[in-house]
């Protein structure tokens, strides 16, 4: 077990520096202009242009930046802005967003995950009947309709009905609701319709008919056996979405005016802040592929039949 | 045991003559994979309903813009034609630059059906070929794996911004960007789907008698998978659609001057206030499109399973 933690460790390791790495170049294709904002490219005459991109390191080889970054990396130093926050370092603007965007995404795993995975097992347990019929309903409109739609009338409307406020403000908790709950609903919908669908698949096997016909009641087979098989498939995807609510919502946070992490990647990528560019997609990568990792971990702790050690040697 | 056909009453039953032809009847039963998918699809009203918003929708899409003359681009310049509500001569009225929203809303329908139907085809055409050699080839399993993660690890975003400095900015841009990242969850969810079958019996038997790589792949693994590639191109449409409208929401969608759904809604939510129609009338459109594909892929997706066949 665990070498294969240190293998799966190495192999994440090498996943996070090719896309680092990639990005990093991918950047470096961006024209320079990029870095200026208009009026300073008015102002500047050419040597002066030439100065500040000199001192923003920008002019190197694009191999030199690399270097130059996986150094202050190891360091702990992540860079400063260039155009979003003038020089103000990344890591505290990253500080500074994040928990927004994490207590807003762990509140609504919570809810939603809990609403979600109950809805499923009601969904099952009435397979066609009135219950399965509504969340069906429910499912396919979260699914199907662009989220920006109901998100922008459920802002407008449900604001308007409750009289609360439009946008979020820090100090009135009444105005957290609405984007607590527009956060939840896309991933109780997700866990409804995933856990029905597993548990449907289940009720069909051999050994839940072996159960009922000993005379099982119906309540114990769905919660000890149908359930519990189920959920092993769906546990999987737990972590990857817990830690993920680091990067927000991108919607949700600008229809509420949320100063969360949801618009940073967007408007840095756009604005060419490089540093910061580069530590999001660090910190996601990273956050992306622990959660995978956790995730098969987490199903191996769950189911006990699953051995990890012996699927990788298969190569899977 | 001992016959007792002579105690039966005698005007309830008849003896039948042997009948050949009747026996055979009852050997073999008449069995089309595709026509059963189609009438099992077809019992389902809802699922006809919804098949024909879409036949209508298109219909109205792609016939609409050649056979009008209406320029949805056109402004006009005499103010009191703009924001005008519904009314003859506008249907859906016009917006605040006095253009004819119902030319408009066909126009972005257009465009966007389009964007969803080269995506679907796309994501599923690559994803297909690839997802089954990724599948069937042990030695391409590494490699595609270690892909697949670096692909799903790039933020969205990144290539999004970057494509235009490659490529020009438009409709297919916006194709390359959301096909760079869609097609790898296809090949992906291919690739399980062909590992569960690749050592099925009839398989190794058809690799014993030495049938080429080729052929393995288009015959005997593809036909298995057409019902699910189907029903996610089905379900690519509405989502192709939808990342459009989320796209123009964050800056990064068509350019302005395209006439799209997304950029319709995006415009209207902007004067939602003084103006709900320019924002209900394509949401509306944007919102039946949407579910009409979701819910008749998720059907024949259902038809399509033979366990369903009757």
């Amino acid at each position: 077990m665990g070498s294969y933690i240190l293998k799966r460790l190495g192999q994440s390791l090498v996943t996070v520096v090719i896309v680092v790495v990639s990005v990093f170049m991918l950047l470096r294709l961006m024209p320079n202009s990029g870095y200026f904002t208009r009026e300073d490219y008015v102002n500047m005459d050419q040597a002066a242009r030439t100065a500040y991109l000199r001192n923003l390191g920008v002019l190197d080889n694009p191999f030199v930046q690399l270097a130059h970054f996986a150094g202050g990396l190891m360091k702990g130093d992540l860079g400063r802005s260039i155009s979003l926050y003038p020089r103000s370092p990344v890591s505290s603007i990253i500080a500074e967003k994040a928990p927004y965007s994490l207590c807003f995404g762990l509140a609504s795993i919570i809810i939603s995950m809990s609403l979600g995975l109950g809805l499923g097992v009601l969904m099952a347990r009435h397979k066609d009947g009135f219950a399965d019929w509504m969340g069906t309903l429910y499912v396919t409109v979260v699914r199907a309709i662009p989220s920006l739609i109901w998100l922008f009338f459920i802002q407008l409307w449900i604001s308007g009905l409750m009289g609360w406020p439009m946008i979020f403000y820090l100090d009135r908790p009444v105005s957290w609701i609405l984007p607590t709950i527009s956060f939840s609903l896309a991933g109780l919908g997700w866990y409804a319709i995933w856990l029905r669908r597993f548990m449907v698949d289940e009720e069909n096997r051999d050994y839940v008919k072996f159960a009922t016909s000993k005379g099982l009641p119906r309540t114990r087979v769905m919660r000890g056996h149908i359930l519990r098989n189920a959920m092993v498939v769906l546990v999987q995807y737990f972590p990857q979405q817990i830690l993920l609510t680091i990067a927000g919502s991108l919607l949700i946070e600008s229809l509420y005016n949320i100063p969360g992490m949801g618009g940073l990647l967007v408007s840095a990528v756009r604005q060419q802040d490089n540093p910061i560019v580069q530590t999001i997609v660090l910190l996601y990568a990273v956050l992306g592929v622990l959660g995978v990792f956790l995730g098969d971990l987490l199903m191996a702790f769950v189911d006990p039949r699953i051995k990890l050690a012996d699927c990788s040697g298969k190569g899977a | 045991m001992k016959n007792d056909y002579a105690q039966l009453p005698v005007g309830l039953f008849r003896p039948a003559p042997f009948d050949e032809a009747a026996a055979e009847l009852t050997g073999y039963a008449p069995y089309s994979y595709w026509r059963s998918t189609f009438r099992t699809f077809i019992r389902n009203p809802i699922s006809v309903g919804l098949l024909l918003v879409i036949v209508v929708f298109c219909a109205m899409g792609f016939l609409y813009p050649v056979f009008s003359n209406v320029d949805p681009n056109r402004v006009d310049l005499e103010t009191s034609q703009w924001n005008l509500s519904p009314q003859s001569g506008h249907p859906f009225g016009t917006d605040g630059l006095g253009r004819d929203l119902w030319a408009r809303t066909w126009h972005g329908t257009r465009t966007s059906m389009l964007l969803g139907f080269i995506i679907a085809v796309l994501d599923v055409g690559i994803g297909m070929v690839v997802g089954a050699l990724w599948g069937y080839v042990r030695r391409l399993d590494r490699p595609m794996t270690e892909l697949y993660n670096v692909l799903n690890n790039v933020p969205q975003p990144v290539i999004l911004v970057l494509l235009p400095y490659i490529l020009r900015p438009g409709f297919w841009t916006i194709i390359i960007a959301l096909c760079s990242t869609g097609w790898i969850g296809i090949a992906r969810f291919v690739r399980n789907k062909v590992i569960s079958i690749r050592d099925a019996e009839y398989n190794v038997a058809s690799r014993c008698l030495g049938t080429p790589l080729h052929r393995m792949i288009s015959r005997n693994v593809l036909p298995y998978l057409v019902s699910v590639l189907i029903m996610e191109a089905a379900l690519t449409i509405p989502y192709s659609i939808g990342s459009e409208v989320y796209l123009g929401f964050i800056g990064l969608g068509l350019p302005l001057d395209t006439v799209s759904l997304g950029n319709l809604v995006n415009l209207g939510k902007n004067n939602f206030m003084l103006y709900p129609y320019q924002l209900a009338w394509p949401t509306a459109i944007v919102a039946a499109i949407t579910i009409s594909f979701y819910i008749v892929g998720n059907r024949f997706s259902d038809a399509s399973d033979p366990r369903n066949h009757v």
